[in-house]
């Protein structure tokens, strides 16, 4: 796919320049010719939708910045003031904070479309780990901007995932007391958040620039997730893909503008719009929705540091899935069998997201008495998140690996250009992909 | 510093163990109908006036609303924004309510704490000089700033106007302090206080007494001043105090989506023209 480059410098300058500073060259490879599959549907257009989230949140952070203070006195009512009386303060904190949630919604429709294609495997393992290292940055960009307004839910939303790290034994405390700069979440501490949001958005951007990198090294996979054979399968990304991509973009603009112009505080918590007060903790302390499943792993482990290795680990197994995966056919369109544990797996993660909503004793089937199991009623959302938590973990760990040895494809298609299989009465069941193709 | 920190980290074992107390439900807030509801819903004006009257008349003797500026009142979706005063700073109704209420300022010669009438610039003076004296006039509870409370609470208007008429008398078996009040709408959990059989009541019990009375405050526009009707009134107006930009926002939005919509299709027909000729 990092074919040699076809550009041709057009005017003097251009050449001048390209024997100086190629930059014209790579932009014109990277965004004008790039080969890349015809057949890519709209799961394939999150990407770029990713790319113009990542924009808004950085344009309208800055515009924030200058009017946003940092301090546990003022933090509140300067929110409160960039809504009321800055010019158009308003639609730039309501961009922001709803913009967080489109991109949760994003990278998890990007994520699962990689799932399902298996775009992760051979030869865009570097690839898939740079995009979980970006999810992983998000999440704690997410959570410290979260803090920032210094409401009910910001305070004890830190005071609760920071005392998550003195969990682990000898350097916990440690850790925490530099993540607070002192012996209980305060100012040091959101100050230092602050500083810590406003940087890793930038390390966000540079592994983008790399994630971007290492896409077009290896270039695009797609549906069917066979490789690209010729000429045939693929469109120079302009116009074909900026003008696809462009229109998905559009459409979810449509949405994200639904949410800022007309229901702006819905995916947020009320208690957030009181002022943080270490004295008085709410009652449902539950963090923004893109964080919820990850929070009923956590509290689906009886044990402290239990439930906060399982979190990590729920993470954490991402980056070594092209590892655990042994099948050699990558989209799922081909294996069936996998194609059903993997829509479980979706359910499950949405069980998941359910749960963490809930209080963890409060009935799954309101007035069905059961019996109690361990600690826990049976009929209770920390039974059923321990029951999706083993699904999240089996399908990883055990589904995945097996699946790869056991089941039985369908027959892949050759090639992009001819997804219909030319003699598929000779083609054995089970012969999925011939050596050279490596799935 | 000591004691917050132990707190603190008890709440965070507390948590994690998921031993949360099964707390009881409040009510379900009544829903209403508010002129200021859907994409094109608009505050209605009368409304925020007669609200502004029951604030400044009821609410005001013990909440602050401390985000809320005398000018806001004159602003473009405001109770008394008036065409002929773009800036409310001109607004002459805005003025005179300003100048009704006396804030606190110093004496810039002798540098002496006076009392001055308020001007368009001053935001809404507090009840209480601190806390500690809100907290004591109230029986230990602090009357909440009521600049944002309708974004605050679940349910906004419907539930601050719910809480407003839902004072009702306790059920037998439930325990009252003095100083508190029942009400079914109040989140609370009243496991401790009820002696009664069956479930535990809903609702919560609140410092504040039933604030609103039946011709509690004379509306100018002749309005029949009965408890729901100066309830709804209120919780209008404090629905614009959280959201002064709300008419703004939508308008903007009307005509944001309308350009995302033509260039979406745009988009979308140059896409299928582009395209046409690709088998994909």
């Amino acid at each position: 796919m990092s074919g040699h480059s076809t550009y041709e410098p057009k005017t003097g300058f251009e050449r001048w320049l390209d024997l100086r500073l190629p930059i014209v060259r790579m932009a014109y490879d990277t965004a004008i010719e790039f080969p890349t599959p015809k057949n890519l549907n709209y799961w394939w257009t999150f990407g770029g939708i990713l790319a113009i989230c990542l924009m808004i949140q950085i344009v309208t952070g800055i515009i924030l910045v200058m009017h946003y203070v940092p301090h546990v006195d003022h933090a509140f009512q300067s929110v409160e003031r960039i809504m009321r009386d800055v010019n158009y303060g308003w639609l730039i904190r309501y961009m922001h904070a709803n913009g967080a949630s489109m991109f949760f919604v994003a990278v998890y429709i990007h994520i699962t479309r990689n799932l399902y294609y298996g775009s992760y495997k051979a030869p865009r393992e570097v690839l898939w780990i740079i995009g979980c290292v970006i999810y992983l940055l998000m999440m704690a960009t997410a959570f410290m901007g979260y803090v920032l307004p210094w409401g009910q839910m910001s305070f004890h939303g830190a005071v609760v995932i920071t005392n998550l790290l003195g969990a682990f034994p000898i350097v916990g405390e440690s850790i925490t007391t530099l993540l607070w700069g002192g012996f209980a979440v305060d100012n040091p501490t959101l100050n230092r958040f602050f500083a810590l949001h406003y940087l890793l958005p930038f390390m966000i951007a540079g592994l983008v620039a790399m994630h971007i990198w290492a896409l077009h090294v290896v270039g695009n996979n797609n549906p069917i997730g066979v490789n690209v054979k010729s000429k045939e399968d693929v469109v120079p990304f302009h116009p074909y893909y900026t003008v696809k991509d462009g229109f998905a973009i559009l459409v979810f603009m449509l949405l994200f503008a639904y949410f800022v112009f007309y229901n702006p505080n819905i995916l947020g918590h009320a208690d957030n719009y009181i002022p943080a007060n270490p004295l008085v903790t709410p009652a449902h302390i539950v963090p923004e929705w893109y964080f919820l499943p990850f929070y009923a792993i956590l509290r689906a482990v009886p044990d402290k540091l239990g439930g906060v290795l399982a979190m990590f680990g729920a993470i954490g197994v991402l980056f070594v899935l092209p590892w655990l995966d042994t099948s050699k056919v990558r989209s799922m369109r081909y294996r069936p069998t996998a194609r059903l544990y993997f829509f479980i797996f979706l359910v499950a993660a949405v069980v998941l997201g359910f749960c963490g909503a809930k209080l963890p004793d409060d009935p799954v089937i309101p007035g069905l008495t059961s019996f109690t199991v361990i600690d826990a009623d049976l009929n209770s959302y920390v039974w059923l998140s321990r029951l999706a938590t083993l699904y999240y973990f089996a399908y990883f760990l055990v589904i995945t690996p097996l699946l790869g040895l056991t089941e039985t494809p369908l027959p892949v298609p050759d090639s992009i250009s001819a997804p219909v299989l030319s003699h598929p009465a000779t083609t054995p069941a089970g012969a999925v992909a011939s050596p050279e193709k490596k799935g | 510093m000591l004691r917050k920190g132990i707190a603190l980290a008890a709440l965070g074992l507390a948590l994690l163990a998921g031993s949360a107390q099964a707390a009881t439900h409040p009510k379900e807030p009544e829903k209403l109908q508010w002129s200021f509801e859907g994409p094109f819903g608009k505050f209605d004006q009368a409304q925020l006036q007669r609200g502004y009257k029951v604030y400044r008349e009821v609410c005001s003797s013990c909440h602050a609303m401390s985000q809320v500026y005398f000018r806001n009142l004159g602003q473009k979706g405001g109770p008394f924004y008036d065409s002929k005063y773009p800036n409310p700073n001109d607004n002459p109704y805005v003025k005179a309510l300003a100048a009704d209420i006396q804030v606190g300022d110093i004496d810039s010669e002798t540098g002496d704490p006076i009392q001055r009438p308020a001007t368009s610039a001053d935001h809404f003076p507090s009840p209480f000089p601190n806390e500690a004296a809100a907290r004591g006039a109230n029986g230990g509870a602090i009357p909440p700033d009521l600049s944002y409370i309708s974004k605050a609470r679940e349910g906004g208007p419907d539930y601050i106007y719910s809480l407003l008429i839902g004072y009702v008398n306790p059920p037998a078996g439930l325990t009252i302090q003095p100083g508190q009040h029942y009400n079914p709408y109040f989140p609370g959990d009243l496991t401790a206080s009820w002696t009664g059989k069956g479930h535990v009541p809903q609702g919560g019990v609140l410092a504040m007494p039933p604030p609103l009375s039946p011709d509690r405050v004379t509306f100018d526009d002749g309005t029949r001043s009965t408890v729901a009707q100066q309830s709804r009134d209120v919780a209008a107006f404090l629905a614009w105090a959280a959201e002064p930009k709300m008419e703004e926002r939508k308008s903007f939005g009307l005509a944001a989506m309308i350009y995302l919509l033509i260039l979406t299709g745009l988009v979308y027909a140059s896409y299928r023209r582009i395209w046409r000729n690709v088998a994909h």
